[in-house]
């Protein structure tokens, strides 16, 4: 549970378009990086409608394994990696993010997602493999791991898929920090 | 519920009128999992979380009302407040990020139909750094209320979108910031979201003379935010 006196969360609504997102928001990764991967999918909801309105934010560790990040994200510069991006869907629900592959020891990019009509950010994780010693993909029965994890492209060139189903079949996994 | 003694006036407007039903937005969009609980280890991802910095905010991105060559239509006001983690040490340094109506209730957004007028010195989007103390501070117009469905008697009071960074991507969050004496609130389906009055009421910023600005000409309203997360409980108090 929260504690007693924390500020409530509520929705992000219609309108954050002309506040949020950022010029360069999605491109993680410096320009022409040769390590640089792309993460791409839809945001769906429980019918299966891409959701239009949706804000994705990721934060993950530097290449080196450092969680301390670097200010910068929001006037890149083309050459640091902040390990911050946000990305808003597009008319259908298609989003893409561009950034470097997390280190070993923190192999996934944490992932919030803010859509209109909910009142909480839907945080959750996307990983590229899924490590034996990782606790919650083992937790998991293989088909909710399997929401976790982003399918290399066929045919694209250092592209994966991952989509955030926001309900119902093949649900994504989504995380509650405040409950274990 | 014990009654809240500093606020009798938000709870006579509780009281005086149905609640109205909390909007919970469209329900294909609510996971029917529960979420799962996931207690982070030292090394997770989600303990830390994005840093910003002089080079994402300049100073001139925190008044709302010199964006444009000319001044805005509305009630001058500043906005301030401290962000603090669930044990009260500031958060320092943290992107603070608004977007708000204009005078007129209607936003700069193209899907905004509202037929109030735009302003043209006015686009009520603003960003800030925290200082040392964790204070955040905007100067801005009071937002107007404005119908949410064309159709229907539903207002929304007015209010300021605020979307928060803490220590811990955990304590990522999104809210909204009220204004104190609003008889709209007691008809809100989203304020009334939070369903917990007690907490409802920490959405409500306060009129603080000490906050109004002689060179700026506005009317101060405090609003003080708390990010929770574990980031707030470290482990060592038993949370893991």
């Amino acid at each position: 549970m929260p504690s007693s006196h924390a500020t409530p969360s509520q929705t992000i609504g219609p309108y954050y378009g002309t506040a949020l997102p950022f010029p360069g928001g999605p491109d993680a990764a410096p320009a022409g990086h040769p390590d640089a991967i792309t993460v791409h999918g839809r945001v769906l909801d429980g019918e299966g409608v891409p959701v239009a309105d949706a804000l994705l934010e990721f934060w993950q560790a530097a290449p080196d394994g450092s969680l301390t990040g670097s200010p910068g994200s929001l006037r890149r510069d083309g050459a640091r990696f902040t390990g911050f991006a946000r990305v808003p869907t597009g008319g259908d629900g298609h989003y893409a993010l561009r950034t470097l592959p997390p280190p070993e020891e923190a192999p996934y990019l944490a992932l919030c997602v803010f859509v209109r009509g909910l009142s909480y950010g839907l945080f959750t994780r996307v990983y590229f493999r899924a490590p034996e010693s990782d606790a919650l993909l083992a937790a998991l029965p293989p088909e909710r791991r399997a929401t976790l994890l982003a399918a290399p492209d066929p045919g694209g060139h250092r592209s994966y898929r991952f989509d955030v189903r926001l309900r119902g079949a093949a649900e994504t996994v989504f995380l509650d920090f405040t409950a274990a | 519920m014990a009654a809240h003694p500093a606020a009798p006036e938000a709870l006579r407007e509780e009281t005086t009128s149905p609640a109205p039903e909390p909007y919970l937005g469209p329900a294909e969009r609510h996971p029917r999992q529960p979420p799962v609980p996931l207690a982070l280890s030292p090394g997770a991802v989600e303990l830390t979380g994005p840093v910003f910095g002089a080079a994402d905010v300049s100073p001139l991105d925190a008044d709302l009302t010199r964006q444009h060559p000319g001044e805005p239509i509305g009630e001058r006001i500043t906005v301030s407040g401290r962000v603090v983690d669930g044990r009260g040490r500031p958060v320092r340094g943290q992107l603070v990020e608004v977007w708000q109506a204009n005078a007129a209730g209607r936003y700069t957004h193209r899907l905004d139909r509202h037929p109030a007028p735009l302003d043209p010195n006015f686009t009520g989007t603003g960003r800030c750094l925290t200082d040392d103390e964790g204070r955040y501070r905007f100067t801005t117009i009071r937002p107007g209320a404005y119908p949410v469905f064309p159709d229907a008697n539903v207002w929304r009071p007015p209010h300021i979108h605020f979307s928060l960074f803490g220590t811990a991507f955990t304590q990522r969050l999104v809210t909204q910031m009220y204004f104190p004496g609003d008889p709209l609130l007691a008809h809100d389906g989203v304020w009334h979201a939070v369903t917990d009055p007690a907490a409802r009421r920490r959405l409500v910023a306060a009129y603080d003379p000490g906050l109004n600005d002689a060179a700026a000409s506005t009317l101060g309203y405090r609003w003080d935010i708390v990010l929770d997360g574990p980031a707030a409980v470290p482990s060592e108090e038993g949370r893991h």
